[in-house]
């Protein structure tokens, strides 16, 4: 078994409201010098070792994310493959 | 002398404009509070309508409840100051401690929106013109209308009488205990997620149950005047 | 001339001298859909080639969805049928942002329909979601406070794979953009087709209300007035997406005149343009605005071409001032970006402070852009350099036009030859009641309630009928008791049959179902969705469906106040049945007397208004039981259709209905089994008198006709206003009981009705 990480994100030119918002509550509460928030999902996904590197990448890129506007990071966690 | 009663609005807030006339057919004053204030102008309760403030964004109610004008409103509320919260304002007193439990979104994991029968199961300074134990319809219309909450705190509300309002058919939105509704241990503050707001005119609700709601908290301020 | 720099990648600034420089250069216009001689053209009118930007601005201003090259030859006919009379209301018309319709006592109200189709198709959320929005800035941009919407959706089959990735994602988009607004959504149509599927259709409905001196247009006058683009920041949203993605082919785009690959996907945000909807609102107030023009399709593009040239014909815009959201745009893609929920403002010199001042109380960014000048030049600057040099009226108004080859398709006389005379009809009492009953739990006349209960019709607290009642009705203000009715229709298979005669039956049952909440129908909004225009056949059905309309409407007096226009929705050679959506408003002296839908209370008489002929080509009876389509659709006289809406009109104001439900997809059947489903109640009913069949008589789509229930002693007014007017009638029979009991059929029990008629979408959807 391993653990797999995958983040996915709104890609850099898709428009990010919620990220947009956290911002500007930021500015709100006070706090500066924060100049981008961009706000994604986090998976994880407990994964035996039938499940490949590339499999991984097929569950995130039809299942995870939604390729038309957002971007993904897969890692694994354990199992030293990284 | 009329009673006012302040209505938030944060950038995103929907309902305003009819916890406002709500607040009219009940007889009293609407004061229009904005989410910069930081001074309630005097008002004698505040309602938290229902929307999306500030989009909804990071979590429901989670950014408006760090906004000026509930600094205020925390402080007049633990005082005593009735409050009510609507759908979102539910959200916002849960976010902003003054209610216990969290609003999630609803287990189809779709926004609902229909007409929905309550009980009343708490007298309250916003029910206490209705018999413990009556039904009201009033319409729901939420995607993040699912309270949680953990088994204690559940089992507190239920021992303290502060479930205000139960759904009296199972909660389409996965509510634990079927809860609408809950208040502060005083019994001053309360949110539901449904919205009496709504129910104040057949013309444009399910009926005028809702109303109901404006009512009491009237009666209470004059009865304490 | 394009050598890129070689450490950015972005290519050095194709500025107008350097165009007038290098007149060899070669450009990509073929990449933006422009064809040899519209290319040629831009260069007759510069008198050189255009700069990278000009060639962006044309190319978008100069496609089909933005110019009209293929339907304006047609759409003339709207204005050529619309009389001086039908006009008397109308404040603004077709070739503003939306039609603005004088309703009385110092208010109006203003309404419009378009299509976002194809984005829709491309991701089913953000695209149905930006259609709402944009509709919305249509309406905000007349000076009107949004109140309401609605939409008609057209989707594959229910079972359609899909179906099951486009429905639930754009009934999810317009919910969460319409919700999040705050408009209480109306309800509208959810229409299954094979023929959709590859092809969904979006079309969503805004209506705002306005005080009449509030009135804003989309014009840039008084020279040294400031130009203030305000809203949402400008990104990398939708480059070149308007001539790409009304271009038929549905290759990856996106590229525009860009350099990167980008996404072509827009993101709305509600939120947004709830604050930019309340901004402009507090802006219109206080008198801040000159003109004002949204944002859309075509963004920057469109809104300077379009206010320079509706104005004092110059203005100078510094592209230095636009606030970007992604860094290094070049010029072409700062105009032609599709960043969501923007305006752009006209405003006086003296007024900018005051302007900002508000803007900034609701947290929106707004910079001075630009302003308006003397003389005849559209010109734009960037980094000090002007980039753009063009007359603005070449680029907004003098695109190319084009008469397209149109004929009637051989095989029309096939299709009406097949009608329904050979179809086996049901009998017995059993086998009426069956098909009853599987007409109503069809996904063609299934409850809509999976899809209406996603959308919040309370907010505001003004509406007094929303989905299921044919035509929502919406109070416009509470000092007063006046309000307005809308119904948006289109029944596509007869428009397949005769796109005609399927266009007169849209605007008449759109008009019944106005009608049939008491309110008086006085003007129409149009979306023609249709295939390619290069199709001859295609063209044919859309100069018809036109045609038909707009004669149509002349016949009614209610003149058609805006629209759009939707090409090429076809996979391959297969077009979409031709859908000309026709959106009706409607006005009601008192919302308090408005007729509520369904059957009334027990007791009341259920009468039938309008006469039924044996007309089942088409209609969902042979769709639905035999999978045919063929023949020709109902009669449509309009001056029946305008009778029964009489009829209703004078019957509401004298209280004589307690229920109303027009007839149309379904015939009687349908309707009764709505009336009882959604009152909860039964009635006892005979079919009418007559010589038709028990199946024609339940079936038939005959138009002009409504389902009334009727006090008793209301029966005999009734009566009389009938004779008075010629309007055929027939008492069927009671409201009453929990059993829809029609003579020659089974009973039919209430509450199996209802579980039948709403349990189709949610076993398919939500398996």
């Amino acid at each position: 078994m391993a653990r797999v990480i995958v983040d996915v994100l709104p890609k850099a030119e898709i428009l990010d409201p919620q990220g947009q918002a956290v911002a500007r509550a930021m500015g709100r509460l006070g706090v500066s010098g924060v100049a981008d928030v961009r706000q994604g999902k986090h998976f994880v996904l407990e994964v035996d070792d039938s499940v490949d590197d590339a499999e991984l990448e097929r569950i995130a890129e039809t299942l995870l994310a939604n390729p038309v506007m957002e971007e993904w990071i897969v890692r694994r966690e354990r199992n030293g493959q990284s | 002398m009329t009673a006012r009663i302040g209505v938030i609005t944060f950038p995103g807030t929907l309902d305003d404009v009819d916890a406002a006339r709500a607040v009219r057919y009940a007889g009293a004053e609407a004061v229009s509070l904005w989410h910069r204030d930081t001074d309630l102008q005097g008002v004698d309760a505040v309602v938290v309508p229902g929307g999306f403030s500030y989009g909804d964004y990071l979590r429901a109610g989670a950014i408006a409840a760090r906004s000026p004008v509930m600094g205020p409103v925390v402080d007049a509320a633990r005082r005593g100051m009735p409050v009510l919260g609507i759908c979102n304002g539910f959200q916002i007193l849960c976010e902003a401690g003054l209610l216990p439990g969290a609003l999630v979104r609803n287990t189809g994991l779709r926004f609902i929106c229909r007409e929905i029968r309550l009980r009343v199961e708490a007298d309250t300074a916003w029910t206490s013109g209705f018999e413990v134990g009556s039904a009201i319809t009033v319409p729901l219309k939420s995607g993040e209308g699912r309270f949680v909450a953990d088994a204690e705190t559940l089992d507190r509300l239920e021992g303290e009488g502060r479930v205000v309002f139960r759904y009296a058919e199972p909660a389409p939105n996965g509510a634990l205990r079927d809860i609408a509704g809950v208040c502060s241990t005083d019994g001053r503050v309360v949110g539901l997620m449904p919205h009496p707001e709504h129910a104040i005119d057949p013309l444009t609700g399910p009926g005028a149950d809702g109303l109901g709601l404006f009512t009491s908290v009237l009666g209470r301020l004059t009865a304490a005047a | 001339m394009t050598v890129q720099d070689q450490a950015t990648g972005i290519p050095p600034l194709d500025t107008v001298a350097n165009a007038a420089a290098t007149p060899e250069h070669e450009q990509p216009y073929a990449a933006l859909g422009l064809r040899d001689e519209e290319y040629a053209r831009i260069r007759e009118i510069l008198g050189r080639r255009p700069t990278d930007a000009e060639l962006a601005m044309y190319s978008v201003m100069w496609s089909e969805h933005c110019s009209y090259k293929s339907s304006k030859v047609h759409l003339r006919r709207f204005g050529e049928t619309t009389t001086d009379e039908m006009r008397r209301h109308l404040l603004a018309g077709i070739g503003e942002n939306a039609g603005v319709i004088d309703v009385g006592d110092g208010w109006a109200v203003t309404f419009k329909i378009e299509s976002h189709n194809h984005p829709s198709y491309v991701e089913p959320h953000q695209g149905a979601a930006t259609g709402v929005g944009g509709i919305v800035r249509d309406i905000m941009a007349m000076g009107a406070r949004p109140v309401a919407v609605m939409d008609g959706l057209r989707v594959g089959p229910l079972d359609a794979p899909d179906t099951a990735r486009v429905l639930p994602g754009v009934v999810s988009g317009v919910g969460f953009y319409g919700n999040c607004l705050g408009l209480p959504n109306l309800g509208g149509e959810v229409v299954f087709d094979p023929t959709y599927a590859g092809n969904p259709l979006v079309n969503a409905l805004c209506v705002g209300v306005l005080r009449v001196e509030d009135l804003h247009l989309a014009f840039a006058s008084g020279v040294g007035n400031k130009i203030v683009l305000f809203g949402a920041r400008t990104g990398l949203d939708g480059i070149g997406g308007v001539s790409v993605l009304a271009s038929e082919t549905f290759g990856e785009g996106g590229e525009g005149a860009g350099r990167r690959k980008l996404p072509s996907v827009q993101v709305g945000d509600p939120f947004a343009e709830k604050v930019l909807i309340e901004c402009c609102l507090e802006l219109y107030r206080a008198g801040l605005v000159v003109g004002i023009q949204d944002l859309g399709g075509a963004g920057l593009s469109c809104a300077t071409s379009e206010l320079a040239s509706a104005g004092d014909g110059g203005m100078e815009i510094d592209l230095d001032q636009v606030h970007l959201r992604a860094t290094g745009m070049t010029p072409a893609e700062i105009l032609s970006s599709e960043s969501q929920e923007r305006m752009c403002a006209v405003v006086t010199p003296e007024n900018v402070d005051a302007f900002m001042a508000v803007c900034e109380r609701w947290d929106v960014t707004a910079r001075v852009i630009g302003e308006v000048t003397d003389g005849e030049h559209l010109r734009i600057r960037s980094a000090g350099e002007v980039v753009v040099d063009v007359p603005p009226r070449t680029v907004a108004h003098d695109g190319p036009v084009y008469s397209r080859p149109y004929a009637r398709p051989d095989s029309q006389d096939a299709l009406q030859a097949s009608t329904t005379a050979g179809l086996a009809r049901p009998g017995t009492p059993a086998e009426l009641a069956e098909q009853i009953v599987a007409l109503a739990s069809s996904p063609q006349l299934a409850s809509r309630a999976w899809v209406t209960e996603q959308y919040d019709r309370y907010v505001r607290g003004n509406t007094a009928a929303a989905t299921p009642a044919d035509a929502g009705v919406l109070r416009l203000d509470e000092s007063s008791d006046r309000g307005i009715a809308l119904a948006i229709d289109c029944n596509a298979r007869f428009c397949l049959l005769d796109p005609r005669e399927g266009a007169r039956l849209a605007l008449a049952e759109s008009v019944r179902n106005v009608a049939s909440s008491g309110a008086r129908p006085v003007a129409v909004s149009d979306c023609l969705n249709f295939g390619s225009p290069e199709d001859p056949a295609v063209m044919w059905q859309f100069a018809e469906a036109v045609d038909g309309l707009a004669q149509a409407c002349a016949e009614l007096g209610i003149p058609v106040t805006g629209g759009n226009v939707s090409f090429y929705n076809q996979t391959a050679t297969t077009a979409i049945l031709p859908t000309p959506v026709v959106g009706v408003l409607g006005l009601v002296d008192d919302v308090h007397r408005a007729v509520p839908h369904g059957f009334g209370a027990p007791g009341d008489a259920v009468w039938l208004l309008g006469e039924t002929a044996d007309e089942l080509d088409g209609s969902a009876w042979a769709g639905v039981v035999h999978d045919h389509l063929g023949g020709r659709p109902p009669r449509c006289d309009l001056a029946v259709e305008a009778r029964l809406a009489g009829v209703m009109a004078d019957g509401a104001a004298r209280d004589l209905f307690s229920g109303a439900h027009d007839l149309s997809d379904g015939g009687l059947a349908q309707a009764l089994v709505e009336c009882a489903v959604d009152s909860r109640i039964g009635a006892a009913v005979t079919l009418p008198p007559g010589e038709l069949d028990p199946a024609a008589a339940l079936f038939s789509e005959s138009a002009a006709r409504m389902l009334v229930s009727v006090p008793a002693g209301a029966e005999a007014d009734l009566a009389r206003l009938c004779v008075e007017v010629g309007q055929p009638a027939a008492r069927l029979g009671e409201v009453g009981g929990d059993v829809l009991a029609i003579a020659g059929v089974d009973p039919l029990d209430v509450a199996e009705l209802v579980i039948a008629h709403a349990a189709t979408l949610p076993s398919v959807l939500d398996a």
